[in-house]
């Protein structure tokens, strides 16, 4: 580094020159002394965009379930009751319809899981490097698709007159057509490069050395798998099923496109935003999501999941 | 691990099985946008490049592909700041709140994009008054995109330690020095992986989008939504998809090489 008014180095030892005592510099020895002051600055952007924007909209979301509207005039009424909540909690409508987004979201998480494991196995334990790379940009090709393309993809596959059923119907067999099967494999598909990736990264940090010792000490594959390499790569699964689950508990894009006349929380959610302009009812429906993957990440918070994700 | 033959043989067939089922959908979007057929029947009665031409002379489909990438392109700035500055705090400095902070990170994308966008919507319209626009679906999407910066940029830290930034800080340099000559180009291709995945994350985005995008504003994501149930437009929507499928080619290339160049290094 040179500056321009440094004297021209002697041959031999030159002293450093003392830094110039500017405003910049004596700011920059505060901050070096003081590391408080510099966590502050870190800190104090991010927390100011991710509290106003983020949490602050997340309260005020959960006020405006306690709020409710108008039925004359459509508009918001700030009263505190507690209607909207009772609605959710006891219609029969929002009872079928959470269970049934619950049970998509944990048949998508299942079947991720499933198809997840063998293929991030073989990617990092026995692929070799050259193969590895070309199974990650394989997996990661689809992720840069479209979310729209590839759900429509799937109602061009599933239709009466698509490529499953031609392919098919020759077996006697028939494609599922659009409704919840539908819904679950395109979901499924969906989010598998989301899952795949953690679970391949968790599987990459696991030492073959691990497996080697297991095989040594007589361990079958079968028990290397169960008693070494599942409880190390746990955390990375986990993470992976908090994408898959999270994000099949809020679509309600999919469900339109090849769910037939099936409903999940966030079409309803959705309408009511909408079409029905009702803000407190659509926001006391979102909180049911949000009740279901707090509950979800308390129960794995001790995993060390969330570092995965 | 010694595996068996057998099971090796098993991995790979169930990979490879599993590759084909994901390639399935491309392929058939890729042979659709040549079909004479609108109604996606297989196989297809015919081909014709009439579709390509009428996508590539879209005005609409050209207008919102240049609203993505401005959308995109400005999220991907703040985040890529917001996304730094977090991640040096979380892990060079240990501190009360520091879980919470973290969390705070990850939970715009463990929640549901319609908790996001609803929350979004509600804070943007009924708490602040402000009327959606652009500016909105910015803010919004700058928001979960903080965390792919993050995810990249706090390994890197991890892994490259506090030797150089030290070693830096002892022979003088002020903190800002240090952090424009030794820690930013220690940093600088984990800070393109993760603005590359929060560009492509914003591009696609659609839920947040369609609950904070004002009345005039259409991503490509919507006009894609508006324009796929139109019978005569649908097979546009197809090849815009193929378009896409491959641009993307040439950010995956990039963080590819990127990672290559990296192992040979270490």
């Amino acid at each position: 580094m040179t500056t321009t008014d440094a004297p021209a180095p002697a041959p031999g030892r030159t002293p450093v020159p003392a830094p110039r005592d500017t405003l910049a510099r004596r700011g920059s020895v505060y901050l070096s002394s003081h590391p408080r002051a510099r966590l502050a600055l870190l800190l104090s952007a991010p927390l100011f965009w991710l509290g106003l924007v983020y949490i602050f909209a997340l309260a005020a979301l959960l006020i405006t379930a306690f709020w409710s509207v108008d039925s004359f005039t459509g508009q918001i009424s700030t009263e505190f009751t507690l209607d909207n909540i009772i609605t959710v909690v006891t219609g029969s409508l929002y009872q079928t319809v959470t269970l049934r987004t619950l049970g998509v979201a944990l048949a998508v998480t299942v079947i991720d899981v499933a198809l997840a494991l063998p293929i991030a196995f073989f990617m990092a334990k026995v692929a070799s490097p050259r193969l590895q790379r070309a199974l990650v940009v394989a997996v990661l090709t689809p992720l840069w698709a479209s979310y729209l393309v590839k759900a429509y993809a799937w109602r061009s596959v599933l239709s009466q007159d698509g490529i499953l059923e031609w392919l098919i119907s020759p077996l006697g067999l028939h494609t599922p057509g659009y409704g919840l099967p539908a819904t679950i494999i395109t979901l499924s598909y969906l989010w598998l490069p989301y899952v795949i990736l953690p679970i391949y990264a968790g599987l990459e940090r696991v030492p073959d050395s691990l497996l080697e010792a297991s095989g040594d000490l007589g361990g079958s594959t079968w028990q290397t798998m169960r008693l070494v390499v599942l409880p190390m790569a746990m955390p990375a699964i986990i993470a992976g099923t908090i994408f898959s689950f999270s994000l099949s508990l809020g679509d309600y894009i999919t469900v339109n496109i090849v769910g037939g006349a099936s409903q999940m929380l966030g079409n309803l959610v959705y309408t009511n935003v909408g079409a029905a302009n009702n803000l407190p009812l659509a926001s006391a429906i979102a909180l049911i999501p949000i009740v279901i993957i707090s509950g979800y990440l308390f129960l794995v918070r001790r995993t060390g999941a969330l570092d995965n994700l | 691990m010694r595996l068996s033959r057998a099971a090796r043989v098993t991995l790979g067939a169930l990979t490879a099985l599993i590759l084909v089922i994901v390639y399935v959908p491309l392929f058939v979007v890729l042979v659709n946008s040549f079909s004479t057929s609108t109604s996606l029947s297989w196989p297809p009665p015919g081909f014709t490049l009439e579709w390509w031409r009428r996508a590539f002379s879209s005005a609409g489909a050209l207008e919102a592909v240049l609203t993505s990438v401005q959308v995109a392109s400005i999220a991907t700035l703040v985040s890529l700041v917001l996304g730094t500055l977090i991640s040096l705090a979380l892990q060079r400095f240990s501190f009360f709140g520091r879980d919470a902070v973290s969390l705070l990170v990850i939970l715009p994308i463990a929640l549901p994009g319609i908790i996001t966008g609803i929350a979004l919507n509600n804070f943007f319209r009924t708490i602040m008054g402000v009327p959606l626009s652009i500016w909105t679906v910015v803010i919004a999407h700058a928001t979960f995109c903080i965390v792919t910066v993050f995810n990249n940029v706090i390994a890197r830290l991890r892994r490259v330690g506090t030797n150089l930034e030290d070693a830096s800080a002892d022979l003088g340099a002020g903190v800002w020095t240090t952090f424009r000559l030794v820690t930013f180009p220690q940093l600088r291709s984990a800070l393109l992986a993760g603005g590359l995945l929060a560009f492509a994350l914003s591009f696609d985005e659609i839920i947040v989008t369609t609950f904070t995008a004002g009345s005039g504003v259409t991503t490509l994501p919507i006009f894609i939504l508006n324009n796929m149930f139109r019978p005569n437009q649908a097979p546009i929507v197809a090849v815009i998809a193929v378009v896409l499928v491959l641009v993307s080619i040439i950010p995956i290339a990039i963080a590819q090489r990127l990672s290559g160049s990296e192992q040979q290094r270490r």
